[in-house]
């Protein structure tokens, strides 16, 4: 059991800067994501496009934004929980109990939900008999690639997963790759070697084509798969593979209990905080009147819940407004010299 | 301003004023049409406000920009006449213009 006085959900830009904001008036705090790296949807979806509204940064990308709030987090040791997802959410007098995925259990009196639009997952197969195959011989990410050695692998998919996995595996492997289009979106080099291992028949292609059916009994035999002029094509196939990139979803937050309004949480603008107490939510997945949702926004409003959950975690003490060019004791946690 | 016919999965039809400039999918957004996500908000950078344009209207919409087929290849059953709603720039051109939503979008 982790015990902090804040959990914030959520490593984007939102939830970063909201982490700078308690260590800043002296709280400590931990960060679960379930993303494999820091930085939210600014570097899963748009690490390279410039963004112009940051206050005061006329343009960045958003793996420049994220790394600059990582850079400004360096002087506080801060923990990040990636890799998981928070599933539970329960009361216990004072303190929130939240569990992950993978068994991590934090104890705080309170949360901030900085969630953006959910968590990222993978999208799946759109064919209902795919999920008595998942885990099994059907995946959306490898963790173990010996499994398909000698065996047939069907891969689906056009980008930079597809395509890795596609060349890697075709060592040891029977490969299918299958794309709903001619293009691939990956990086060029990846595309010319796939097209060079087609070539020579260490990979067969399969593009316009997308997944129709499954079949099999416990173990998976074989797939349908349907071309665009709705010509069939049935292949042996021992595994499957989708990579189709992340959705966000929701997730378990819809389970705990909170105020939504479509795929975001109702709260006030005083402190950010939804119905429970000492759960408030900051940042893209936020609703209020008036919501931009903008990253400048996600820092403002950050910055008020963290001072909200001041009260809750030191409720002996009164918190004193201080500015960081000339508080002594913000200095002192930022290892400032005077 | 261009009359823009939204249709369900179900076949519930929407038949709606959108003003030039605004797009496809805002039209859908602002006027509370279901089945349109958008979680990205128009950056194109998910596949939440994936339409089927009917066919009689698939080429005469401006065509795709570079990086939407990129994300439609994320979408929920994409298919041949696929395009993001975002995409899709609202002008007195494509009044009439329908579009089938799919059964979901993510």
């Amino acid at each position: 059991m982790i015990k902090t006085d804040a959990l914030i959900i959520g490593a984007g830009p939102t939830g970063l800067f909201t982490a700078h904001q308690l260590k800043l008036i002296g709280l400590n705090c931990e960060v679960v994501d379930n993303l494999d790296k820091i930085g939210g949807q600014c570097i899963e979806l748009y690490p390279d496009k410039p963004i112009y509204d940051i206050p005061a940064i006329p343009e960045c990308t958003g793996e420049e934004l994220t790394n600059n709030l990582i850079e400004q987090l360096k002087p506080f040791n801060i923990k990040f929980h990636l890799n998981q997802r928070v599933d539970e959410v329960k009361k216990n007098n004072n303190y929130w109990e939240v569990k992950t995925n993978k068994g991590l259990e934090f104890e705080a009196p309170n949360i901030i939900i900085a969630g953006g639009v959910g968590s990222f997952e993978p999208r799946k197969f759109p064919i209902k008999e795919c999920e008595k195959y998942e885990n099994i011989s059907l995946f959306y990410s490898v963790k173990d690639k010996s499994i398909f050695k000698g065996k047939t692998v069907s891969i689906f998919g056009g980008g930079d997963s597809a395509l890795d996995w596609a060349i890697e595996l075709s060592k040891n492997s029977s490969i299918n790759l299958i794309h709903r289009r001619e293009e691939f979106r990956g990086v060029p080099s990846s595309v010319e070697k796939v097209l060079e291992l087609s070539k020579k028949g260490k990979i067969n292609l399969f593009t316009n084509y997308q997944m129709k059916s499954v079949k099999g009994s416990k173990n998976l035999d074989n797939i349908e798969i349907i071309h665009d002029d709705n010509n069939i094509k049935n292949l042996k196939t021992d595994y499957i593979l989708g990579f189709f990139g992340l959705i966000m979803q929701l997730g378990p937050i819809a389970n705990w209990g909170l105020n939504l309004n479509k795929k975001t949480i109702e709260v006030d603008t005083e402190k950010f905080e939804t119905n429970q107490k000492g759960i408030y939510a900051v940042g893209d997945i936020c609703n209020y009147p008036g919501k931009l949702k903008l990253i400048l926004s996600g820092f403002h409003e950050g910055a008020l819940a963290a001072r909200a959950c001041f009260k809750l975690a030191r409720p002996d003490e009164t918190y004193r407004f201080e500015f960081t060019t000339s508080s002594k004791s913000i200095k002192k946690r930022l290892g400032v010299k005077e | 301003m261009a009359k823009i016919t939204y249709i369900e999965h179900t076949g519930k039809s929407h038949t709606i004023d959108v003003k030039s400039g605004l797009s496809v999918m805002e039209g859908a957004v602002q006027n509370n049409i279901p089945g349109i996500d958008a979680d990205c908000g128009g950056g194109m950078a998910c596949a939440t406000c994936h339409v089927y344009v009917k066919e009689e209207w698939f080429n005469k919409i401006p065509p795709k920009n570079e990086g939407e087929d990129d994300m439609l290849d994320q979408a929920y059953k994409p298919q041949k006449n696929s395009r993001l709603s975002c995409q899709i720039e609202v002008s007195d051109n494509i009044d009439g213009l329908e579009v089938n939503l799919p059964e979901k979008q993510i």
